[in-house]
């Protein structure tokens, strides 16, 4: 029982960077637009934030400046993809390029450094409650915020007039403009969003996860969490299970190990990898189920007028 | 205001220059980077793009980056004339050449002019059935070529580190993960004796004049690039989607898988875990910035060959991180989409709603 509550635990520690990244590219792709660059916001934030946490002595200080470095980044793909009308899938590609070829350069002299990151605080009585409490109820603060911010996705897109004008754009934006909708300003914010939460995410693994920097260490979560979106037919309850499904997948390894099993680390380590495209085979071989829960316009540029 | 208007047709002449004001914009780009970390700026771009390439020795290392990258660029530039994004020749380079080292290394005790064109081609088969894995996911389970391919390029770094920790490791390497050095057999040829330049260039160079051949005077490259740019167009006339789709990623395993292969048997000479620098990935930005044509991709891997050397250089002579070289990269590919703009659109002063109602007003009066 106590190694159950403690891989379900870790399950969600896990999960929870995936979560972030696949809310905010939830709702980028809701308007219509489909940013590849996660891996480079996500590596642009983790850098942003442990640097900023490692000067500043300030672990919120180094929220911010990561949520700020997302943002940054998803502005520059918003002027390629929104305002230019450059091809979506290059203009994505470039900017994890970019991203990781600028994250590396500005972390080079953070290498080997270390701070000490988020730590569990319990949550008084629901922390208590057998199993939950500890897999829910006594993590650091961020899995907190990260199902604060998965229920206000779940209600914005749901229950409000901003949820409604969001997936109007991202239907038809042809439509969504003939009713007075600015659709460049809708999108411009949809991506911002899922900069900032891409953002959010690099600094969960460079400020909570593993507190320290090193290049790359965002390891694929970015494209994983694109394919997480599409495994959740752009629903938020299905991202959130989805992520931690994934979280699971991404540390089997270590359970695998810790209960005896001999294998190559290598060899577990594709384990993440290998579920993602099963998960993918399992979800789009049925084409027509896909074209169904797929935005309508997504990928595709938007002029206004003319 | 400066507004953006579709140009009635695309302009032809800010194709071709639009890589070369990318190129300027990052250097200018660079200069202004170079001055905020406090260093000479002016030594610094001469430091990254013409020490390294100043004597023989460095044109030679210059072309010895240049090879993977061709290779790897002309594969995709098949399957992205078709629209196929397929990101994943950075995958079929660490297979081929995980394939190649595999066969290189059964062969160690071999010799004889037979062994290298057999290590080249486990390399080129490995490859091809990797990428064949991407192909048949998307045409027959419709799976999203880029996540597929993105997957199966960790998957496939992840496998190399497996056999080079593992099953390929030399027993004899002092606990270092690498294989065996390979026979002399299994080795590529020199192009330039003294120097490293090895074969793998000339597969390049060569793999470039197929592509173009393929693109200007054959009926598949024209089927390749109806598909792309009008999918129900090509439908219509009956070219078979799937086939094509097949076509190119065996193409793309096929040369980037060469370029793996050549890479163990060319300047490394054994099984290692640093393969690759992220030349798969780099390649992406090739076949961008090379207007997705054979002369185009020969002239953007010799500047992206650069930024690998150039960094390295940087790292020595002043030393700066060496992810310079990426963050090079990356610019030049963003400034090169924003410029990518202007072929299909043109800036135009748009007087403002105010200004324009004030000058019908004037013409109002003139009239009068």
């Amino acid at each position: 029982m106590e190694l159950l509550t403690n891989i379900l635990a870790a399950t969600v520690v896990a999960g929870t960077p995936l979560l972030l990244v696949a809310l905010g590219e939830l709702i980028c792709e809701r308007s219509g637009v489909l940013n590849l660059g996660q891996e480079g916001m996500m590596l642009m934030g983790a850098v942003a934030g442990f640097a900023a946490a490692l000067s500043s002595g300030s672990l919120v200080v180094g929220l911010a400046a990561a949520i700020l470095a997302g943002i940054g980044m998803s502005l520059l793909f918003a002027f390629m993809a929104v305002t230019l009308a450059a091809n979506q899938y290059a203009a994505g590609l470039a900017l994890t390029i970019f991203g990781t070829g600028l994250s590396a350069f500005l972390g080079a002299g953070f290498v080997g450094q270390s701070i000490d990151g988020f730590t569990r605080v319990a949550i008084p009585l629901l922390s208590d409650i057998p199993v939950v409490g500890r897999v829910f109820f006594d993590q650091d603060p961020l899995v907190y915020l990260s199902l604060l911010i998965f229920a206000c996705v779940a209600v914005f897109l749901r229950k409000t007039r901003g949820g409604l004008l969001l997936r109007a754009v991202g239907e038809s934006p042809e439509a969504a403009n003939a009713n007075g909708l600015k659709v460049l300003v809708v999108r411009y914010l949809a991506v911002a969003f899922g900069g900032g939460m891409a953002g959010l995410a690099g600094a969960y693994l460079s400020l909570a996860y593993t507190p320290l920097w090193t290049e790359n260490m965002t390891a694929g979560r970015g494209w994983i969490a694109l394919a997480l979106v599409v495994f959740a037919t752009w629903r938020p309850e299905r991202v959130l299970l989805g992520a931690y499904l994934f979280g699971a997948a991404s540390i089997l390894h270590l359970v695998l190990q810790g209960l005896g099993w001999k294998s190559s680390t290598e060899l577990l380590a594709m384990l993440p990898y290998l579920v993602t495209i099963l998960m993918l085979v399992l979800l789009s071989w049925n084409p027509a189920r896909t074209r169904l829960n797929t935005p309508l316009s997504l990928g595709q540029p938007y002029r206004p007028g003319r | 205001m400066l507004l953006l208007e579709k140009r009635p047709v695309d302009s032809t002449l800010m194709r071709w220059a639009s890589p070369v004001l990318a190129l300027v914009l990052t250097v200018i780009t660079g200069f202004v980077l170079f001055l905020a970390m406090g260093k000479d700026p002016v030594d610094g771009l001469k430091f990254f793009f013409i020490t390294p390439i100043s004597d023989l020795i460095g044109l030679a290392e210059l072309g010895l980056k240049m090879a993977p990258l061709l290779l790897c660029a002309a594969g995709l530039t098949v399957c992205y004339r078709a629209k196929l994004w397929n990101i994943g020749a950075e995958g079929h380079f660490l297979i081929g050449a995980l394939g190649a080292s595999v066969m290189a290394v059964q062969l160690v005790d071999n010799s004889g002019f037979w062994v290298l064109p057999v290590v080249l081609l486990a390399g080129v088969l490995g490859a091809m059935v990797w990428a064949a894995i991407a192909a048949g996911l998307k045409t027959h389970l419709h799976c999203n070529e880029i996540l597929t391919t993105i997957m199966l390029n960790y998957i496939a770094l992840n496998l190399l580190l497996y056999v080079v920790h593992g099953p390929l490791k030399d027993p004899y390497g002092f606990g270092f993960p690498q294989s065996v050095m390979f026979s002399d057999s299994a080795l590529l040829p020199a192009l330039i004796p003294g120097t490293r330049l090895h074969l793998g260039l000339a597969f390049g160079l060569l793999a470039a004049v197929a592509l173009w051949v393929l693109f200007a005077r054959s009926f598949i490259g024209f089927q390749l690039n109806v598909v792309g740019q009008d999918h129900r167009a090509a439908a219509f006339a009956g070219f078979g989607a799937r086939r094509l789709t097949w076509f190119a990623f065996l193409i793309a395993g096929a040369t980037a898988g060469l370029a793996g292969a050549s890479e163990v048997t060319g300047p490394i000479g054994q099984l290692v875990p640093q393969v690759s620098p992220g030349y798969g990935y780099t390649a992406i930005i090739v076949v961008f910035l090379g207007r997705m044509h054979a002369v185009g991709i020969v002239a953007a891997s010799a500047l992206l060959a650069l930024t690998f050397i150039g960094g390295e250089m940087l790292q020595i002579a002043m030393n700066m991180p060496k992810a310079v070289t990426g963050l090079f990269q990356g610019l030049l590919l963003f400034y090169l989409l924003t410029c990518d703009a202007f072929i299909h659109y043109r800036v135009r002063l748009k007087p403002s709603a105010h200004q324009s109602t004030k000058a019908a007003v004037t013409a109002a009066h003139g009239e009068a």
